[in-house]
């Protein structure tokens, strides 16, 4: 990709639960295409952090902007328009309980589209199809498994072909398989609908094979201090932390 | 052998401390424990040696007490020296240092003066009520946009919810109103009879029943079956990052939750409360007939003499508004849940309790303001 566009940007941010300052000064740029990974310890942020990307919590300073509008600037109408371009995979799943895997993601169409309840139908089995759960239309949440549950999330994440999808932990409870076969269901889809990737995860193994850009929050500064492409930062590690995480603690020490 | 510390200063400047004996969980700890961390408190050396040469067994309990006396050194700048460690207890001393305590993590000591104390617990409830006032203010809100179509809300969630506050309601509601009818004509007999005005039993339970004890017996039953179970709904949902995953869709949580439950709750109570002045009249009517032989006929001629529009209509007043504080309070336990399993719990608690209060001030109110307006 040649001509990188901004798709959000931070600028100055800083993310805290009233006095307690999780992160501050967090400036990142996300590039439209990017698989953008979210990286650093846990308890630092990363969740918090996408917590403020998507809308849910008000960062304590600094600006994001997202599609070239300052986000959390406006109201709340206008950033529910911009996410109704966004897709969200939350670390359980979050699948709405009562509904089952086809009401789950038929919500949303019903919603934001005019489709007929024929067309919705057969677009929900397509993202069914896609994530390798053609079948379950009928089946509720609590009958399927976690894995299938994070499948599912991901057809209702992607049911109006979002153009940013973000992920928590998606891997996280999957057995090695699976979380490989995720990743490569997130690659076919940049690679289909060239959509915007924004990941928290601590797979390093995903990390370097579908990551094209990331941050690394560290949780002593409370700062980012790392920023670019994982495999760049494994070969120049711009510190030792950065070094640690990302070999595992095998160098850096 | 029992463990033991022994704490020397061969020179000023410098102390030591002898470990011997067996250190275990299950053998406790040695006799002189608290003046060892005594002498610790204000050193006045400014190294120390640990030394184990004579431990026999030891576990976490010796680890432990070592982390102990190496924080308070610390904090002093004392210099601490390890001598004869056992392997496996150097390095597990070694982890424990590991990682640095995070500054402003650890919670505040738990004493707080009294006035603090009552300080906080003010702003905490004036918080709670700008809270709740804020909820009532959303519920308006939100009620404004389903009267514009404007609300997001499934019509399946709507019928169930409806349905679980009517139709699967009747059966407890019966039961229980029907015993109260029944308590009611027997308190009530005992004191008649002596007079022989047992025909006035039909008069007392009709009155009562529909004039406040039907609405508040359906709205102990609802805040018990149906207010807790929209707290413990909610609040897993919250639990489980589902109501995240409504707001990020740009869907209000309130309307596609709340609003339904709301809607069912306060539109069925008034149909319940009528149900349930029915059951307890037929439970009074029971105890006329079969215990006090009064014919069915006289009792029922009685009950219709005294029942009239305007005790029925203050029941179902009072039926409307409890519906209301209940799905208000089930809901904003649930909504306001945190995010673990325990708060689910509590949000449940909290919502029956809040609801129960709340039905029984709500009576006082409007049984008050009755008398003012004379009905
Ligand atoms: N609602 C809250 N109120 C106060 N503090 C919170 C709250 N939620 C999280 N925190 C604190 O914020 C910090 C960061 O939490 P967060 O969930 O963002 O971490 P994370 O980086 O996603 O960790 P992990 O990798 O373990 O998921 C934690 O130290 C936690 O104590
Ligand atoms: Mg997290």
């Amino acid at each position: 990709m040649a001509d990188k566009q901004p798709h959000i940007t931070g600028k100055g941010l800083k993310i805290a639960y009233g006095d307690f300052v999780l992160m501050r000064d967090l400036d990142f740029t996300i590039n439209r295409g990017d698989i953008f990974i979210i990286m650093g310890g846990s308890g630092c942020g990363k969740s918090t952090l996408l917590k403020v990307l998507v809308g849910l919590k008000a960062p304590a300073a600094g600006k994001l902007i997202f599609d070239g509008r300052d986000f959390w600037a406006g109201t709340r109408e206008d950033r529910d328009i911009i996410m109704r371009k966004a897709g969200i995979l939350y670390q359980s799943g979050a699948l709405w309980t009562s509904m089952t895997l086809a009401e789950n993601i038929a919500l949303p169409l019903e919603q934001y589209t005019n489709l007929t309840a024929a067309e919705i139908r057969d677009v929900v089995s397509l993202k069914l199809d896609l994530v390798g759960l053609a079948g379950f239309e009928d089946f509720y949440p609590s009958e399927i498994s976690g894995g299938m549950k994070k499948r599912a999330g991901l057809a209702r994440a992607l049911a109006l072909d979002p153009d940013i999808v973000f992920f928590d932990e998606p891997s996280a409870g999957l057995d090695p398989v699976s979380a490989r076969l995720l990743d490569d269901l997130i690659l076919e889809i940049r690679e289909s609908l060239n959509t915007t990737i924004v990941m928290v995860t601590h797979e390093l193994a995903s990390i370097f094979a579908i990551g094209t850009n990331s941050v690394y929050l560290d949780v002593e500064t409370r700062t980012a201090i790392a920023h670019g492409d994982p495999k760049e930062l494994l070969k120049n590690p711009p510190n030792k932390t950065v070094e640690r995480f990302l070999t595992r603690g095998e160098k850096g020490n | 052998m029992a463990p033991q510390a022994v704490f020397t200063c061969p020179t000023p400047r410098e102390a030591l401390v002898r470990f011997g004996g067996e250190w275990k969980i299950s053998g406790g700890m040695p006799e002189n424990r608290a003046d060892v961390i005594a002498a610790f408190r204000e050193p006045s050396f400014d190294k120390v040696v640990f030394d184990a040469r004579d431990v026999g067994g030891w576990d976490s309990c010796f680890i432990a007490f070592l982390v102990r006396l190496t924080e308070m050194c610390r904090k002093k700048g004392v210099v601490c020296r390890f001598e004869h460690m056992p392997d496996g207890a150097q390095r597990l001393i070694d982890l424990a240092f590991a990682v640095p305590p995070r500054e402003g993590a650890a919670r505040k000591s738990s004493f707080v003066p009294l006035l603090d104390r009552i300080g906080e617990k003010t702003i905490a409830a004036w918080n709670a009520v700008s809270n709740a006032k804020d909820f009532c203010l959303e519920a308006l809100a939100s009620l404004g946009r389903f009267f514009r179509k404007e609300a997001v809300l499934r019509k399946a969630d709507l019928a169930a919810a409806f349905q679980e506050v009517s139709f699967d309601a009747l059966g407890i509601v019966s039961l229980i109103c029907f015993m109260v009818g029944l308590i009611f004509a027997f308190v009530g007999a005992i004191q008649l009879k002596v007079f022989g005005a047992q025909i006035y039993v039909a008069s007392l339970v009709a009155i009562a029943m529909t004039r406040v004890m039907g609405a508040i017996m359906a709205g102990i039953i609802m805040a018990g079956r149906t207010g807790s179970s929209y707290a413990a709904v909610l609040g897993s949902m919250q639990v489980n990052e589902e109501v995240d995953a409504l707001e990020t869709m740009g869907i209000h949580s309130f309307d596609f939750l709340v609003l339904p439950r709301l809607l069912a709750l306060s539109l069925m109570m008034p149909l319940m409360t009528v149900y349930a002045d029915l059951t307890g009249i037929l439970g009074g009517a029971f105890v006329g007939i079969f215990m006090l032989d009064l014919s069915p006929q006289e009792y029922f001629r009685m009950t219709v003499n005294v029942l009239n529009m305007r005790n029925i209509l203050v029941g179902i007043v009072h039926g409307t508004v409890f519906g209301v504080i209940i799905a208000l309070c089930g809901c904003y336990r649930g909504i306001r849940c945190g995010r673990s399993a325990s708060s689910v719990g509590e949000a449940t608690t909290a919502a029956v309790v809040t609801s129960i209060v709340g039905i029984i001030l709500a009576t006082a109110v409007i049984t008050f303001i009755c008398d003012l307006i004379k009905v």
